[in-house]
């Protein structure tokens, strides 16, 4: 069974339709790369994943589990909602790390609070708040950045910055970690750091989808792409045969485009 | 010169007792207009719109223009921005005139008395809710400049909007209404002085006694100026402080 089903999702701004008849399915381990032109819908159906937009139509289940049914309107509850949110984890383009709080406080902040809703942390409050501080050093140290756990986000760079996001989204340890165009707000000799640390991620086996514009990189490190124009799915496969082989003219037309640069 | 020292003693012991009102308006002030300015600052940005509500709930899609706007209507939103634009859109003095004598003459029913301690109510009455709408249109900025992805990061880690709000957007929002709330806040401090409308006996009423004639003095119109000193020190102290506070929200950005 795939770990994550998508069927026919449908979205609508107003009167725009961004998002028409989307499906895939992605196994446990895979990696999926999202390609496709601004405007295409990516990033609204990464955010329809993660419950940031209510898709109006289709459905959304990880593991066999229903999360989301457009028909179903018990599974829109504001409530159940919010732990639904927790299978997915989320990068996004511009870090919105919490710049009141130091790099590990930033990892650590929605452990303690899911912590603080259990029901023995009275007791064990020390050892629990331990334990997170622990697998948030730890997080930090994969991502190279265990001498920058007390920083705050400002004096990190864009590429830091995005790594402890990484960390800070892997910290809840989802099924599914989202990435929306990871190194689009970085600067050219920052980008490759932080696709190192999702290169690491791929090849520990982390099921990911990844919305992004680097082209060799979604060729490399994801098993399968998808492509996405106006609001619908392309093109969709093995990553190297479509973006090596692609069948349909509008994907060619945009890799081409690619091939250019 | 040799008078004013002699009236210095009488007259410093007078403006004390009348700046003790003040700061006493002042605090009680802030304590109630800080917390529901919050209130309004949210109503004003709250988007419940029961009518569409009622429609959704019957089936009913609004297709004129018109009732589309009826099932848009917030009433909230609609009240708390009335209300603000009824307190900013005309002077705290009529505010302050209305509040103390509105239920006397008009209702017959003095709610307030006759004495200081009523004067003293009802002027932090209308203080509260002047400066709490004032407030709330500092925190509304305050909170919509803090940017979206911070929330949406929120979110996607599980939290709840309580949560997000407290440990994430509020002290962003400190950060931003911290200067424009210093300039309210010393605002205030002078605007107490309006109180003497209705004979609160504020620091102004205390200077201004010596003109009348009071403890012996008469004609006397330099403690009205003397006055003066008295917001110019406690607005330094308080510029002081509240650059403090700027300061130390400075770690981050």
């Amino acid at each position: 069974m795939a770990l994550l089903e998508v069927k026919n999702i449908e979205k609508h701004f107003g009167q725009t339709q961004v998002l028409r008849d989307i499906s895939f399915s992605l196994e446990e381990g895979q990696a999926m790369a999202i390609i496709g032109s601004s405007g295409s819908g990516k990033t609204t159906l990464l955010r329809c994943l993660n419950f940031l937009e209510t898709p109006d139509g289709g459905s959304i289940a990880v593991r066999g589990e229903t999360l989301f049914d457009a028909a179903d309107p018990s599974t829109h509850s504001e409530r159940d909602i919010r732990k639904k949110r927790l299978h997915f984890g989320m990068v996004f383009q511009s870090f919105n790390l919490f710049p009141q709080y130091t790099a590990l406080q930033n990892v650590m902040l929605a452990e303690e609070l899911l912590a603080k809703e259990r029901p023995d942390f009275k007791q064990n409050r020390k050892q629990i708040l331990d334990g997170i501080e622990a697998h948030a050093q730890a997080l930090l140290a994969d991502m190279g950045l265990a001498d920058r756990a007390g920083h705050y986000p400002h004096q990190l760079s864009g590429g830091q910055q995005q790594r402890v996001a990484i960390a800070r989204a892997l910290a809840l340890q989802p099924d599914i970690l989202c990435f929306d165009e990871p190194t689009s707000a970085l600067d050219p000799e920052l980008t490759g750091e932080v696709l190192r640390v999702i290169r690491g991620l791929a090849d520990q086996n982390t099921t990911m989808v990844i919305v992004t514009h680097e082209m060799a990189f979604a060729r490399d490190v994801a098993d399968q792409v998808i492509f996405m124009d106006g609001g619908i799915i392309v093109e969709q496969g093995p990553a190297r045969e479509v973006i090596e082989h692609p069948q349909q003219e509008r994907t060619r037309q945009f890799l081409s485009r690619y091939a250019e640069n | 010169m040799s008078l004013i020292m002699e009236q210095m003693p009488i007259v410093i012991h007078a403006l004390n007792i009348g700046f003790i009102q003040t700061l006493k308006l002042f605090f009680v002030t802030l304590i109630g207009a800080i917390p529901l300015g919050l209130v309004i600052a949210f109503g004003s940005m709250n988007g419940m719109r029961p009518l569409g509500w009622l429609f959704s709930k019957f089936h009913y899609a609004p297709k004129n223009r018109v009732m589309k706007a009826i099932g848009e209507f917030k009433p909230i939103r609609v009240a708390c921005r009335f209300l603000v634009w009824i307190i900013r859109g005309t002077p705290l003095m009529i505010q302050l005139l209305i509040i103390y004598y509105f239920p006397g003459l008009v209702l017959n029913n003095n709610i307030w008395g006759s004495g200081e301690t009523g004067r003293f109510i009802a002027s932090a009455v209308a203080f509260i809710i002047n400066y709490s709408c004032y407030f709330s249109e500092i925190y509304r900025g305050g909170i919509q400049g803090v940017p979206v992805g911070q929330t949406e990061a929120g979110l996607v880690l599980g939290m709840t909007k309580p949560q997000i709000f407290f440990k994430v957007t509020l002290l962003q929002m400190v950060k931003r209404i911290v200067p424009p709330m210093s300039n309210e806040i010393i605002t205030l401090v002078k605007d107490t002085s309006l109180a003497r409308i209705i004979a609160l006996q504020e620091v102004i009423w205390a200077g201004q006694a010596f003109m009348k004639g009071s403890q012996g003095i008469s004609g006397a119109i330099w403690p009205l100026f003397f006055t003066a000193v008295y917001y110019l020190i406690f607005n330094g102290i308080l510029t002081v402080l509240l650059g403090k506070l700027e300061r130390k929200l400075d770690y981050f950005r």
